[in-house]
């Protein structure tokens, strides 16, 4: 299994990182916290950690944390547009329930 | 679900906690709202993708209101109820407002600002500008928070450098009007150097020339420890991107025999002038087609060279307020170590040049100058929401008046002087005044005033457990400290023994401006009276403490030293400082200071020799050599 990007959000990452002005790619993972258990977080990353993940698509690089891949492998990360709000939004497989926002889940 | 954004490392907030802050430009002819997304600022668009909200507002009889864009376009048609630049008569009088000449609105003469009768009733420039405030908000949540139950934190918003204390507090009624919490004003200027993170920096001077549609504004800003300080600002109220298209479709009018005098020829001649001024920025000729009222067609046809000779006079006159400016700040162009660039209108390659020239040096002017006040105020709005760390948070906020404490004789010290910029911390020291003093009553005082009746009292509280010392060797350090909020916290510490207590306060509570301004205008009218009320206030303090130390003096010493006469010489001279102390005169008051000291002269010196006598008493010479 693997993390993997849309097309799309990949270019909005790296249009974010260019604007941003360094860093290597982004940190997906998951912290437990949130009104349903856990919490996805997403970050820029500077520097990779040691027991990181690396997966690579449409040449963005995402660096997972082993601990939170059990959660989200298979994770598909798609940037949208809902009228004027616009991010990103997580096609995670392990969800099984979430809180009314989506923001917070459970597997 | 809700959509996520990129944080900084380590910054992820926790799910519902999103601190969400804008910037807003609440310009005169335009606003824009900004916001901080995935590390960037950039501007929130309307349903249409339109950035810029044009700053109209149109009241309807039935009590709708309509903001912006189709305001806008309705102006010709109900000139009376459509407000345009509102901005104009923010905190105005209505004698400010005659001088902007004849204006297709009903003033109504109000107490502090003007009153505008429309269709919907009268309304005050401040209901106005709430009407933009509200749809920019609208416009904000619906960008940011999504389905999201989430709140916007706040907003910054920007005004001119120039706008005093009533403008300033007109723009944050409006913002309260609109429902929006205001994290801070922020100068124009600034908000532009935040934009180019020129606030990075660790110093520097930086000139800002903002040429917006109606109005020019040119602003020297010095950067010291993060914090912006405005040296001088100076411009033109009559002067922006219209004249120059008003200069091209005269250009025209005059060169191609336009005679029309029809009012929608003559806005359709003003848009074409308009575009062919934005179109020579890129290109080096423009042509386009006017179609008249009367059916006849023109061809409308201008090369660069033509506009930037005709418009040379309006460039040169920017050039004169920026020579001003930095005389005013008393410096010299080369001193400026950057230029920023600021309004639509100063992407015209010849006003770029100009300013170039001037400053012998590229004006910075990567960032859109449309959008660049607004995306500073985004970055400063997103850092004071508390979404970055905190060793680079930009404060700009001033206090307004002084913070003190009360001293002997009910005079009122100064710790942190008014206008000093938070976050600030000031430490004194003070000490005790009677031998064995073990406390020390603090009075924390806020005004401009000398003695502490005239000021605000805003805190009590003791410092109790100072060691026994003989007055004025107890070493007690008050400090002050104001942080980003404004909230005062006051801290007492005997600094030999580590004794301390502290309070929190804040000063600004409750204080209206007007308030304010009123204290403000009282420390300068009383000003002589004042300094003639600290003068005797000193004395009368010194006259105690020195009654006090001669009589302990003699208590202890008299007896031994003094022959009778003596005595009595001193005694008598106690009394009568005593008795002129309870007087009005300061230097009456001195003078018998004086006499005391010089009665007990005596006194002192044979009481100083008994006590080198009493110290070397049983020692010999070797041990008291001066080590």
């Amino acid at each position: 299994m693997a993390i993997t990007l849309t097309d799309r959000a990949a270019k909005h990452v790296q249009n974010y990182l260019t604007k941003r002005g360094k860093g290597v790619g982004v940190r997906f993972g998951v912290r437990t916290t949130g009104c349903s258990g856990m919490a996805y977080k997403l970050e820029f990353v500077d520097a990779a950690g040691d027991e990181d993940q690396t997966f690579e698509s449409h040449g963005v690089k995402v660096f997972v944390d082993p601990k939170s891949l059990v959660y989200i492998d298979g994770t598909e990360l798609d940037f949208v547009r809902e009228g004027l709000n616009e991010g990103f939004k997580f096609n995670n497989p392990n969800e099984k329930d979430k809180c009314g926002c989506g923001e917070s889940f459970n597997v | 679900m809700a959509l996520l954004q990129i944080a900084e490392p380590g910054e992820s907030t926790a799910p519902h906690q999103h601190r969400l802050a804008v910037g807003i430009d609440l310009g005169t002819t335009n606003s824009l709202v900004a916001a901080v997304r995935s590390g960037t600022a950039e501007v929130l668009r309307d349903q249409d993708n339109q950035p810029l909200l044009p700053s109209v507002v149109r009241y309807f009889a039935d009590g709708r209101v309509v903001v912006g864009h189709d305001a806008k376009a309705s102006q010709a048609e109900d000139p009376q109820n459509t407000i345009v630049s509102v901005k104009r008569f923010m905190g105005r009088g209505i004698a400010d407002v005659a001088k902007y000449g004849a204006l297709p609105y009903q003033f109504e003469d109000a107490s502090g600002m003007v009153r505008l009768k429309t269709v919907a009733g009268t309304k005050s420039p401040v209901d106005i500008s709430a009407e933009i405030l509200k749809v920019l908000k609208q416009q904000a949540d619906k960008a940011l928070l999504g389905n999201d139950d989430g709140e916007l934190v706040g907003a910054v918003i920007t005004v001119p450098a120039y706008f005093d204390d009533a403008q300033r507090q007109a723009t944050k009624d409006a913002a309260r009007l609109a429902g929006l919490n205001v994290l801070r004003l922020l100068n124009e200027p600034t908000a532009a150097a935040i934009a180019y993170g020129l606030d990075n920096r660790s110093e520097g001077t930086f000139a800002v020339f903002d040429l917006g549609g109606g109005t020019f504004d040119i602003s020297i800003l010095r950067l010291s420890r993060g914090v912006f300080e405005v040296l001088a600002t100076n411009g033109d109220s009559a002067l922006g991107g219209d004249d120059f298209d008003q200069a091209i479709a005269a250009h025209w009018r005059r060169t191609l025999g336009i005679a029309s005098t029809d009012q929608r020829d003559l806005r359709r001649l003003l848009m074409r002038a308009r575009e062919a001024k934005e179109a020579l920025t890129s290109n080096s000729s423009t042509e386009s087609d006017l179609a008249l009222s009367l059916g006849q067609s023109i061809k409308l046809k201008l090369s660069r060279e033509e506009f930037h000779a005709m418009t040379d006079a309006l460039v040169q006159r920017t050039l004169q307020p920026v020579k001003k400016a930095l005389r005013d700040a008393k410096l010299s162009v080369e001193e400026v170590d950057g230029v920023v660039m600021v309004g639509g209108a100063t992407r015209m390659p010849h006003v770029q040049a100009a300013v170039a020239k001037l400053f012998g040096r590229e004006p910075l002017n990567n960032l859109d100058p449309d959008k660049v006040v607004a995306l500073g105020a985004a970055i400063q709005a997103n850092t004071l929401a508390g979404n970055r760390s905190g060793d680079d948070l930009l404060l700009l906020d001033v206090i307004p008046l002084s913070l003190g404490l009360e001293t002997m004789g009910g005079l009122a010290e100064k710790v942190i002087p008014r206008n000093s910029t938070i976050p600030v911390a000031r430490a004194q020291e003070f000490t005790t005044y009677k031998d064995g003093q073990t406390a020390m009553a603090i009075h924390v005082v806020q005004g401009e005033r000398e003695l502490v009746k005239d000021c605000r009292s805003l805190a009590r509280f003791d410092l109790r457990g100072i060691p026994p010392m003989v007055a004025g060797a107890a070493r007690i350090q008050v400090m002050f400290q104001v942080d980003a909020d404004g909230l005062l916290s006051v801290s007492a510490r005997e600094t030999t023994s580590g004794v301390e207590t502290r309070v929190e306060v804040k000063p600004s509570y409750g204080l209206a401006d007007d308030e304010i301004a009123a204290m403000l205008k009282s420390s300068v009218s009383h000003a002589g009276e004042d300094a003639a009320a600290r003068a005797l206030a000193e004395e009368r303090v010194e006259a105690a403490r020195t009654i006090e130390a001669v009589e302990a003096a003699l208590r202890k010493d008299g007896d031994e030293l003094l022959a009778t006469d003596e005595r009595a010489a001193i005694e008598s001279a106690i009394a009568e400082l005593g008795e002129i102390a309870k007087g009005e005169q300061h230097r009456e008051i001195k003078d018998a200071i004086a006499r005391l000291a010089h009665v007990t002269e005596n006194f002192a010196a044979r009481r100083m020799d008994r006590s080198v006598a009493n110290a070397l008493r049983g020692r010999k010479l070797d041990d008291v050599k001066l080590s």
